[in-house]
């Protein structure tokens, strides 16, 4: 027989309001295998904790039921506390009568509450009499981490776990680190030149020795499970030899051939074989193979014929090599949506309808104008300039309902730096709402206002046409009930951030969850804002959702903080809740394989003694297992049990009732 | 109604002319309407405190001499007391009395007020009315 014992809490009045906790603690005393049952106002305090000890040692208990609050709340403080007191901490159960009970119930009589109590406190008494001590698991740790995306967030997490002493492994998908960061001209409330804070993290990336940077390569395919993932990362062939380039340029100076810079926002061209920017990291040109007429017809070679050191391979493949890693960092960072969408604004029609991005690149001393505000369509100086927030943000009919949140801030940005370099000029923002959360921001916006001229026009910009080299942007003053035609020399559009292309498909590689708008879902919004439902992978920077350079940098900071937590230890103990298949009756039908949502199901053989595959059978990885119960439900064959939630347990629970 | 917005509008030499007059930035109003919340005489006037402020910044000084709201306001301080950026709406409107009473418009002489209300009009009247006189 069980030595139960029974604690209830009060719970101030949260409990005690509905239910007559007392009662429920003598009906529960009478109920065979209970030897111990009281209440308490709080079993949450020390004093309950004590009390819970005290009464398992006194009385001898070998199982204990605390009827409180939900399991999320405290069920790891008691079971700790069991531990304590030498029991095995899955043999503590709770049970929830506050939310699902004392919370739902208003009957002041108590009579409904404390019927309901009993009822749910006897339920569990019958299931914890079928737990079974439950042992914890140990995982060995690979104290290495993989960063996905050189930005600015990707750089921080690198360069954290790498002064933590940890081995690094920056994957990037482009020549160079830098990410979109790279691009911008200055950086907001600051004004401090981006190129001037970016590039000396960028060189201490490639200098520091922890770091391996693998640059234009991407993630080809990831396998197991936390401390312990393989990852195939596919490198992508430069053709140009990174050992023995000594980055002089040459190549670069000689190739013929130009296309349109993807770095410059198309409003540069660009060498065939290239850096994307001078001050690229690692500082070696890819050559762009489909525009290449070398490698795609045989036909020029120039450079490889001025390389010094002899480094350019034609010939040169893709190469997939393979990195064990105890940790995985996703920082894969945002695009922008394609302007062209909106007709209105006449984006790719007029030639003076240019992108926020693109401005900076204007804006940028190494930019295609040197710096100077030139318009593309004829390169004068625009004399007045309209900036049009919410370019597809906030628009749920055609384009994404989310705020992307950092175009407030850079739009005062770029009216303040046109201010700066064309005096003379005047600006127009069209907003809908200015929203200046942050530090030192809304000083920043009212500083472009007050000081910078910036004419700010509460409402949306209709239409956008060409009119005798003018722009004309029809908008409206909602302030003061207006409709406002302005004829400008640009227009700037505040674009919509955007997920990365293909963030789904590295979302599906390496099992995190992503939303609708393919941004990658954090466990909790608030308190696990960096980690993904998959043990291990933790996130950082604009992948998560539009986001600033300093949020950025914070969460390439946190998630490297929780990369190195998990290194500091050999080994990681991991909740026993996992799912166990019965050898005998699994048929082998893979139902739970297809249902897995954490590939946590292996297919495993028996063999005989000849070494000859005679069965094959489902297998639980414990390391990937969440203890989801999916595989549970789909067995055909009952096969598969979920330890501290079998099947007996869950019977047990239901026959009682 | 529709505006051509310019610099040249922005710029309007008699709105920089009331910006010295009354000693106010126009640019620091953000817009929050809480003149126009609190203003004891907001629904005699034709365009309120807030909007005045927000015409001024676009340039549409001609909207706002025509409308009644500066003869309205009277100087209680309200809005300049309840306005989170320190701006004086009745700074501003006083201001535009001012070069109201400059142009030299709608002018009154004395003889033109009739006696028996002189007499009888209190003298804080009086001395009030007669900067419709000497400005």
């Amino acid at each position: 027989m069980p030595r139960i014992g029974i604690f209830v809490c009060q719970c101030g009045n949260n409990i005690a309001a509905t239910v007559d906790t007392k009662k429920v603690a003598e009906e529960m005393a009478r109920l065979p295998g209970v030897v111990f049952a009281c209440d308490y106002k709080f079993m949450c305090s020390s004093p309950g904790q004590d009390m819970l000890k005290q009464a398992i040692k006194d009385n001898r208990l070998d199982k204990v039921i605390v009827s409180a609050c939900s399991p999320h709340m405290h069920e790891k403080t008691f079971r700790k506390a069991s531990e304590a007191a030498g029991l095995n901490p899955y043999q503590c159960e709770i049970t929830n009568i506050r939310e699902q009970c004392s919370w739902v119930h208003h009957d002041k009589t108590k009579a409904a509450g404390t019927a309901k109590s009993i009822d749910l406190t006897r339920m569990t008494i019958e299931r914890l009499k079928k737990n079974k001590p439950l042992k914890k698991i140990n995982i060995p740790i690979k104290k290495k981490a993989l960063v996905i995306g050189g930005g600015i967030a990707g750089i921080q997490a690198a360069l954290d776990i790498a002064e933590g002493g940890r081995e690094v492994i920056l994957v990037e998908r482009e020549p160079s680190i830098g990410g979109n960061m790279a691009r911008l001209s200055e950086t907001f409330p600051t004004m401090d030149c981006s190129q001037c804070i970016l590039t000396p993290k960028m060189v201490e990336v490639e200098l520091n020795e922890k770091i391996t940077l693998y640059t234009y390569s991407e993630i080809e395919k990831v396998d197991g499970y936390i401390g312990n993932f393989i990852v195939q990362i596919r490198r992508k062939a430069k053709y140009v030899d990174e050992e023995r380039c000594t980055g002089c340029g040459e190549c670069i100076e000689k190739c013929p051939f130009k296309v349109e810079s993807q770095f410059e926002m198309k409003l540069a061209k660009r060498k065939v074989i290239y850096t994307p920017f001078p001050q690229s990291v690692p500082n070696v040109p890819v050559i762009d193979a489909p525009n290449c007429p070398k490698i795609q017809k045989d036909k020029c070679g120039a450079c490889a014929v001025v390389c010094g050191p002899k480094c350019i391979d034609f010939k040169m493949e893709d190469r997939i090599i393979t990195e064990d890693v105890g940790a995985i960092i996703v920082a894969t960072g945002y695009e922008l949506m394609p302007n062209e969408r909106f007709g209105e604004y006449g984006y790719g029609r007029i030639k003076d309808v240019i992108s926020g991005m693109q401005f900076e690149r204007l804006a940028s001393s190494s930019g295609p104008t040197g710096g100077e505000i030139r318009r593309p369509s004829d390169g004068k100086t625009p004399a007045s300039v309209v900036f049009i927030q919410c370019a597809g943000s906030r628009d749920e009919k055609k384009g994404v309902s989310y705020c992307s949140k950092v175009c407030c801030m850079y739009t005062a940005k770029h009216t303040m730096l046109y201010h700066h370099k064309v005096h003379e000029g005047q600006s127009y923002v069209f907003y809908m709402d200015i929203r200046a959360g942050g530090k030192r921001y809304e000083e920043f916006v009212r500083r472009a206002i007050e000081h910078d001229n910036a004419m700010y026009l509460r409402g949306r910009v209709s239409r956008v046409y060409e009119k005798d080299g003018k722009v004309i942007v029809q908008g409206a003053d909602t302030l003061s009930g207006n409709q406002v035609e302005i004829e400008a020399d640009m227009v700037v559009l505040a674009t919509a951030i955007v997920s990365r292309t293909g963030a789904d498909t590295v979302a599906q590689k390496l099992g995190i969850g992503y939303d609708k708008y393919k941004f990658y879902n954090e466990y909790h919004p608030k308190l696990k804002p960096v980690e993904t439902v998959t043990a291990g992978i933790f996130l950082s920077g604009a992948c998560m959702g539009p986001m600033d350079i300093p949020d950025s940098v914070a969460q390439g900071s946190a998630a490297a903080a929780k990369a190195l937590s998990l290194f500091s230890s050999d080994e990681m103990m991991r909740e026993p809740i996992t799912a166990v298949v019965n050898k005998p009756t699994c048929n082998a039908c893979w139902d739970c394989v297809t249902a897995c949502p954490y590939s946590a199901i292996e297919r495993d053989t028996v063999k005989n003694r000849d070494g000859v595959v005679v069965r094959w059978l489902a297998k639980v990885n414990d390391g990937v297992c969440q203890g989801c119960g999916v595989c549970v439900a789909a067995c055909r064959s009952k096969a598969i049990d979920l330890k501290g939630y079998t099947d007996e347990q869950v019977y047990a629970a239901i026959n009682a009732f | 109604m529709k505006i051509k917005l310019t610099k040249g509008a922005i710029e309007n030499p008699l709105i920089r002319q009331l910006e010295r007059v009354s000693g106010e930035e126009l640019k620091r109003c953000y817009q929050c309407g809480k003149c126009s919340a609190g203003c004891p005489v907001t629904f005699a006037m034709e365009i309120p405190p807030s909007q005045i402020m927000r015409f001024l910044q676009i340039g549409m000084m001609d909207d706002v001499m025509k409308a009644n709201s500066m003869w309205v306001c009277v100087g209680c301080l309200q809005c300049y007391a309840r306005c989170p950026q320190s701006v004086s709406v009745a700074n501003v409107l006083e201001g535009l009395r001012q070069l109201h009473l400059r142009k030299g418009e709608d002018r009154e002489q004395i003889k033109d007020v009739p006696f028996p209300f002189l007499k009888n009009a209190p003298q804080q009247a009086i001395v009030c009315g007669f900067r419709k006189f000497v400005s």
